[in-house]
């Protein structure tokens, strides 16, 4: 592997792995907040993908970047002020299970929408084509796109939650509940708001990400348990730690992608040579790029068995 | 249970139980014997069969779910794995190599399946809560991806097939015919249901069900809840594998939708609906869930969408599942008070079947208009001929709906409030009983 296609495949996996923080950051406010884990976060991504491609064929793309996370957060308020709010007397499982049922429902219902296959939700002619270009490999303009905007939406929370009023009524709320009611706010609400905000973030994900990658019913899926990885490996609760964790999965799932070694070369390299007749020749013959859907999961086990907080977790539950 | 009663009292105490509960298990294997007889159907037995396997499945999950307060999103994990074995295990028979009894497979499925649990448990049962329920989905996930990576012992996309009619007929039975298969499943069902019944009497059983009310309490008392997880978790794999087994005779294939989030989320549903804080709670779930899965099924493509509503509805309404709506209307009953509900009833599940069919007619139009459209606009639902394509549909079908839902709304209030009166009186009733 050459330095240009190293640096364009670090690129690409910080790109990737922002557009994972943005889903995980969402998360992980609500969890910490609400001891909610929504378990519909990644349906909601997918929301926010399908808005914006019916918007973007009315309107356009500019106006559904905007409108369609507004929308993916007015439909996380409702889910949370009609839905959430009923079970949460009950505990935090029923409230998990009703996230895993709403999950199966909105899947449902975006097929029932736009049918079963992918709709052609695509990058907008400005943003099309190459940024740059390192010696032969080239840098597209849309991945630079997504790491703007992630970084922008990662300044933009961190300065919401720090610099606002709101901000700080939010992170009283998430250790002190009780007596930021006594003061007067209104917390139920405060819950709703970060509900609607975190359901937002994963609108504005799908909005990007949707046609980065594909708009299809199993888009929810398949980076579903993706960023439930990402929290547990960061540590549950810590918004530093999904940031880390964001970017080490999305970089090591874009590296292994594209290194093409496998166990057998790497004996063959140093000297030794497994025939056919091994039993563990199926298992060495793998390549990094063959195993990399499951490299999330093993980081996940090794860290659960090393280190359970997670990186850079408080807690241990 | 009261504080006072002496130890001898009690110990009396248990023998009409256990004639009640020989009456139980006499009853339930009748049922189990009989019902093929009366269901003669190809289709009524496939159900069935089904309904077997996922029973054990789901009993399984409900053991660490219910019983020990484990929400995993990865239990396909070990039924799946379990299957993978039992039909190369199969395989092996039929080639001569393995001298078992086909009956006898679902026993390999569940070894390997305590096995996996054995293996898998170990960091899975680190966590509890929420944390546990993560882990678990992504263990599923990477058995998911790994069983694609390894076409040599998981088949690939195919899956491993093999064929159940292998060695010399027993007494005639060949498992050739369905029905053979069908009591085949129905025996390892009972005997499962029985087993896990008996464990959760078992000091580890009962401990789980601490360990699950009060983790904190239970560790206090020197119980070390993690290893109390992790066994209970394996005991739990062993049945599920089981289920796998018999699933891998059932269908004669096993493909890597077997250990799939799709099924793992399959059984959490079966398990919850039909109430988890019961034993029998997930028997009355997998009926159900096979009825939605195989029956409605044929009738809809939508059946997905109805599954998670109802589901949906289960988890806001009636937490305890469909055998707690049964307990509590049974307690209704027992203090002659049915009477005074059925007004109630009535005006409920009248509105109720109103918005249920607004919500359908929504649901099948818009479901034909996108999914079917080459076959044009018309549809039939209930029966009746329905064209997506004219407005007087649409109005027809949100007409009901809103009404529908208007009048439920008002009914659900009534209801609720009828509801809670007849349940305090029950409760003052039982108070005045414990006085006297």
């Amino acid at each position: 592997m050459d330095l240009s296609l190293f640096a364009i495949t670090l690129l690409n996996g910080l790109s990737y792995g922002l557009l994972l923080f943005m889903l995980s950051s969402g998360l992980t406010l609500i969890f910490s907040m609400m001891g909610v884990l929504n378990f519909a976060h990644a349906s909601f991504y997918m929301l926010g993908a399908y808005f914006a491609y019916q918007i973007s064929t009315w309107v356009g793309y500019w106006p559904a970047l905007v409108l369609a996370p507004v929308l993916v957060g007015a439909v996380g308020a409702l889910v949370e002020k009609y839905g959430l709010r009923r079970v949460h007397k009950w505990g935090h499982v029923p409230e998990l299970l009703f996230t895993f049922g709403l999950s199966f429902i909105i899947v449902e219902l975006v097929q029932i929408v736009w049918g079963r296959a992918a709709v052609p939700y695509k990058v907008p002619e400005e943003l099309q084509g190459p940024l740059f270009t390192l010696f032969t490999t080239s840098f597209p303009t849309y991945r630079g796109f997504m790491m703007l905007i992630a970084l922008l939406m990662l300044v933009a929370i961190w300065l919401v939650l720090t610099r606002t009023r709101i901000g700080l009524v939010i992170q009283a709320s998430l250790t002190h509940p009780e007596t930021v009611e006594a003061l007067g706010h209104n917390v139920p609400r405060v819950f709703m708001l970060t509900f609607a905000g975190g359901t937002a973030l994963a609108g504005l994900a799908g909005v990007i990400g949707g046609n980065a990658f594909v708009t299809e019913p199993s888009m929810a899926a398949l980076v579903g348990s993706i960023i439930f990885v990402v929290v547990v490996v960061g540590g549950m609760g810590s918004l530093a730690g999904a940031f880390v964790a964001s970017l080490l999965i999305g970089t090591m799932q874009t590296f292994a992608i594209v290194i093409d070694y496998s166990g057998l070369k790497l004996l063959e390299d140093v000297g030794l040579v497994v025939t056919e007749s091994n039993p563990l020749h199926g298992l060495l013959r793998l390549t990094l790029a063959q195993v990399a859907p499951i490299l999330p999961y093993l980081l996940l086990v090794l860290v659960l068995i090393f280190r359970p907080k997670g990186l850079m977790g408080t807690r241990e539950g | 249970m009261s504080t006072n009663a002496a130890p001898a009292g009690r110990e009396i105490r248990f023998e009409p139980i256990d004639v009640g509960r020989w009456f139980v298990w006499g009853f339930t294997a009748l049922v189990f014997l009989v019902l093929p007889l009366i269901f003669r159907s190809g289709f009524a037995i496939t159900l069935l069969s089904q309904m077997g396997i996922l029973i054990v499945f789901a009993l399984s999950y409900n053991m660490i779910f219910g019983q020990g307060g484990m929400l995993s999103f990865g239990h396909a994990v070990y039924s799946g794995l379990g299957a993978f074995f039992a039909i190369h295990a199969m395989n092996w028979i039929s080639a001569g190599t393995l001298p078992l009894p086909i009956s006898l497979l679902p026993l390999v499925g569940g070894v390997f399946g305590a096995l996996f649990g054995v293996l898998f448990g170990y960091v899975t049962t680190k966590k509890a809560g929420t944390p546990f329920a993560m882990i678990t989905l992504g263990i599923g996930e990477m058995v998911f991806a790994a069983s694609l990576m390894f076409p040599g012992f998981f088949g690939g996309e195919g899956g491993i097939s093999g064929n159940r009619v292998v060695g010399e007929p027993f007494l005639g039975i060949t498992y050739g015919p369905a029905i053979q298969v069908y009591y085949l499943i129905a025996t390892w069902c009972f005997v499962s249901m029985v087993a896990m019944f008996a464990f959760s009497h078992t000091p580890l059983g009962r401990i789980s069900n601490a360990v699950r009310d009060n983790p904190e309490r239970a560790e206090f008392l020197g119980y070390d809840t993690q290893r109390v997880r992790y066994l209970v978790l394996i005991v739990s794999a062993f049945f599920a594998g089981i289920s796998g087994g018999l699933a891998a005779i059932n269908f004669e294939i096993v493909t890597a939708e077997n250990v799939s989030a799709a099924r793992s989320g399959g059984v959490l549903l079966a398990a919850f609906i039909g109430g988890a804080m019961f034993f029998f709670g997930p028997i009355i779930g997998s009926v159900i869930f096979v009825l939605f899965a195989i029956a409605l099924s044929e009738w809809t493509k939508a059946w997905q969408f109805y599954l998670g509503v109802f589901f949906v509805v289960m988890v806001m309404y009636a937490p305890g599942g469909v055998a707690s709506l049964i307990l509590m209307n049974l307690r209704v009953m027992k203090y002659r008070l049915f009477g005074r509900m059925r007004d109630a009833y009535t005006g409920v599940l009248l509105s109720g079947a109103v918005l249920l069919v607004g919500l359908i007619l929504l649901v099948e139009m818009s479901y034909h208009l996108t999914l079917n459209f080459a076959t044009g606009s018309r549809t039939k639902i209930f029966g009746f001929g329905f064209d997506g394509a004219q407005p007087e549909f649409w109005v027809l079908a949100v007409g009901t709906t809103i009404g529908g839902a208007l009048a439920f709304e008002a009914m659900r209030r009534r209801f609720a409030s009828d509801w809670g009166a007849v349940q305090e009186q029950i409760e003052d009733q039982v108070q005045r009983e414990q006085r006297a």
